[in-house]
């Protein structure tokens, strides 16, 4: 099943973590904010983007299944 | 010299084991507001400054796993198990010890929420997070009160120094706060900052611009 | 009782007889009931009729009012309806004459909501324009004597800011904080107003619904359009200065509505601050609908529709709202903090003599930096608002930037209010 890479832009702060982890799919634009593509994420990214969320100081990132969905069993995240 | 018993050796164990158990907390409270300062360590991506924190805090757990073990397995003095996660139950040393309990909890729960910091809520983690600052006072009034090491000598001067270099960074923290534009008048000092000039270029650099502030 | 309504003449000269007007009629409580009856209860099947009535949401998203309802009742917790009357255009008028003129229709709506949804928690989210919440208190009171209601309504105000109509601030305000956007996941429709599943509404579409319930989809889709059915409230601006709230079936002539061809204006704008210009030419040619509308890159949206008339500045006018865009920006998210200060500065910049070489080039970059990298659609729709700035009023630029612009008036056209929030107290 493939993923997709979403930031919640209200939390974050520009640490640019994500795109030092996952380059092939996140770059920072000039004032230092993730761009992420809408390609999703294949299986041999996979590994490196569970990084990039658990690892992002600001908790900005999540991997949905699908558009919108969240992975975690928790329905919000606040 | 006789009398090296296995009680000596848990007992000096659990001191050794101490003491680098601050040093290491110390460390990783300097790189935790590194982190959140977006601060750059000399040649390391900024992953690898949070890998540090990371993995030193993870280190710093099996050495106070140690330091407890062993002064509870040391029958020198009497420490129940207890008394390490209950606060002020010892027979030995209650208040100092029991100080000891009170960092070794909020410790718990600083790593605990930490490992399954993507699986809980962003605000819970963080409220969590905060009682490091909590927790690094009270570890460094049980260390010095349990142990007369600490009250003398370069040990001594080891304990004030790292007090002190954390103690500066956690300054340092509180001003970033303070100066912090609140998010109320972000847009207003962003429009100050355009209406200046700026607007000719692009900004480089990573630091946002507009006063993009923590909370 | 009777209380100061602000009473409209009848426009049914847009459609057959018998159909307008359908909400704009002034009327207290008795009038209502002695016209309409009571909210015609009949819990879930209401869904299914606004379904094949083809209702879409009147706030701005066009969203089909029966899949929202659908997901908010299969949420399977109990829900929270929240009628949304805080329009935040500053041009938009026609929430504001709806509530003043037929309140009961709105809340009849409310109600019919409620119980299609399956809950009696209500709200009814406004603005504070002077008078309105005692109006509407007024109101809620004098069904509440009468028994009328089932669900219970709350009355909260909306701070004036832009994005205070905004889903997701709205459901923020209500539940005691300030009226910021949120990141949509979960969405509104499944962790709303204290965490349950909540239905946003806006009040036009609430007051369609009412009217569906009691006369059914065939009625509604009498007036409009097969694809676009139904009539909707739009706020003209027209080039002779005067503005007017119409009811209008969907997808008549926008030159009818702006009276394009009695003074031909400079150009039209559609859609609000978040829309779209057209040139006067190609406004006369199109109808308000969205068929007709988004092949010239533009959208119903809430019916704000606007018609500069010759002799004033349009750039001028631009560089204000896009001034103001920025400035009502929840200052929340990178990209929409960093640039839409810069672009409304590159804006105001461009409409100076001699501009820099490279800013249109930057203000394209800003703008693709922008879109869609906010939590909510307020850079997309800014971004919409410049980029056909620079396409309709390229002429105007050019001479601009030589110095010379050809306006007579400089007083300001369209409704810029002044001011830049400062504190957390402006967004509660």
């Amino acid at each position: 099943m493939s993923e997709q890479l979403r930031v919640n832009p209200t939390a974050c702060t520009g640490h640019g973590l994500c795109a030092e982890l996952l380059p092939e799919r996140v770059i920072l634009d000039e004032w230092g904010y993730p761009v992420i593509s809408a390609e999703p994420v294949p299986a041999s990214l996979r590994k490196a983007a569970r990084r990039a969320v658990t690892d992002c100081p600001a908790l900005a990132l999540m991997l949905t299944d699908s558009p919108g969905q969240p992975q975690s069993s928790r329905s919000a995240r606040s | 010299m006789s009398g090296i018993t296995a009680s000596t050796a848990l007992w000096y164990a659990s001191r050794a084991t101490g003491i680098t158990s601050l040093v290491l907390l110390s460390a990783v409270v300097l790189l935790g507001i590194a982190v959140d300062r977006q601060g750059r360590l000399p040649g390391l991506p900024r992953f690898a400054v949070t890998g540090l924190h990371r993995n030193l805090s993870l280190i710093a757990v099996v050495f106070v796993a140690v330091h407890v073990v062993s002064a509870v397995a040391d029958s020198y003095v009497s420490i129940s198990l207890a008394a390490a996660v209950i606060p002020f139950v010892s027979s030995y040393e209650p208040f100092w010890l029991g100080l000891g309990a009170v960092s070794l909890d909020l410790m718990a729960a600083v790593i605990v929420t930490s490992l399954v910091r993507s699986r809980i809520p962003r605000r819970a983690w963080r409220a969590v997070h905060w009682l490091s600052y909590g927790l690094y006072p009270v570890a460094v009034v049980h260390s010095v009160g349990s142990s007369t090491d600490l009250q003398s000598g370069w040990l001594l001067a080891v304990t004030v120094f790292c007090v002190a270099a954390v103690a500066g960074a956690a300054v340092f923290r509180l001003r970033s706060s303070l100066r912090a534009v609140p998010r109320s008048g972000r847009v207003a000092t962003a429009l100050g900052e355009t209406a200046g000039g700026q607007a000719a270029g692009g900004l480089a650099g990573s630091r946002p611009a507009g006063g993009q502030g923590r909370p | 009782m009777m209380t100061a309504f602000h009473a409209l003449p009848r426009h049914d000269r847009h459609a057959g007889p018998g159909v307008l007007p359908r909400l704009l009629q002034a009327m207290d409580l008795d009038a209502h009931l002695a016209a309409y009856g009571p909210p015609p209860y009949g819990g879930r099947e209401l869904i299914g009729v606004a379904a094949v009535a083809g209702l879409t949401g009147r706030g701005g998203a066009g969203f089909p009012a029966a899949r929202k309802l659908t997901a908010v009742a299969e949420a399977g917790r109990r829900a929270v309806v929240v009628g949304n009357g805080a329009e935040s255009e500053p041009a938009s008028r026609k929430d504001k004459q709806l509530l003043w003129t037929a309140p009961h229709l709105v809340l009849d709506g409310l109600q019919l909501a409620a119980e299609a949804v399956g809950t009696t928690r209500a709200y009814l989210y406004v603005h504070a324009h002077p008078g309105l919440p005692e109006q509407l208190g007024s109101a809620l009171a004098a069904r509440a004597a009468a028994g009328l209601d089932r669900a219970r309504v709350q009355l909260v105000t909306a701070p004036p800011r832009f994005l205070a109509g905004e889903e997701s601030a709205v459901v923020s305000r209500i539940n005691g904080g300030p009226a910021l956007p949120r990141f949509k996941i979960p969405p509104v429709f499944q962790r709303g107003v204290g965490g349950a599943p909540t239905l946003v509404q806006n009040v036009e579409t609430l007051a369609h619904l009412a009217q569906i319930a009691r006369y059914g989809a065939s009625w509604f889709r009498a007036a409009g359009t097969p694809a676009e059915p139904g009539t909707m409230l739009a706020t003209c601006w027209r080039a002779d200065g005067t503005v007017e709230v119409v009811e209008t079936a969907i997808g008549v002539p926008l030159g009818e509505l702006l009276r394009l061809s009695e003074l031909p204006p400079q150009a039209v704008l559609v859609g609000g601050y978040h829309g779209t210009w057209l040139t006067s030419v190609r406004a006369a040619t199109l109808p308000l609908a969205n068929a007709g509308l988004r092949p010239a890159g533009a959208a119903v949206g809430a019916g704000l529709i606007a018609a500069l008339p010759h002799g004033r500045c349009g750039v001028a006018e631009a560089v204000r709202v896009v001034r103001y865009l920025a400035v009502e920006s929840a200052g929340q998210c990178g990209p929409c903090l960093n640039g839409l200060p810069r672009i409304a500065a590159g804006l105001a910049e461009l409409a100076r003599p001699r501009p820099r070489p490279r800013l249109r080039a930057d203000l394209e970059r800003w703008a693709g930096l922008v879109e869609r990298r906010g939590a909510c659609h307020h850079p997309d729709g800014s971004v919409r608002f410049l980029r056909s700035t620079l396409a309709i009023f390229g002429t105007e630029l050019t001479a601009h930037a030589r110095g010379e612009c050809s306006a007579t008036s400089h007083r300001p056209f369209l409704p810029v209010p002044a001011g830049v929030p400062a504190s957390q107290a402006d967004w509660i």
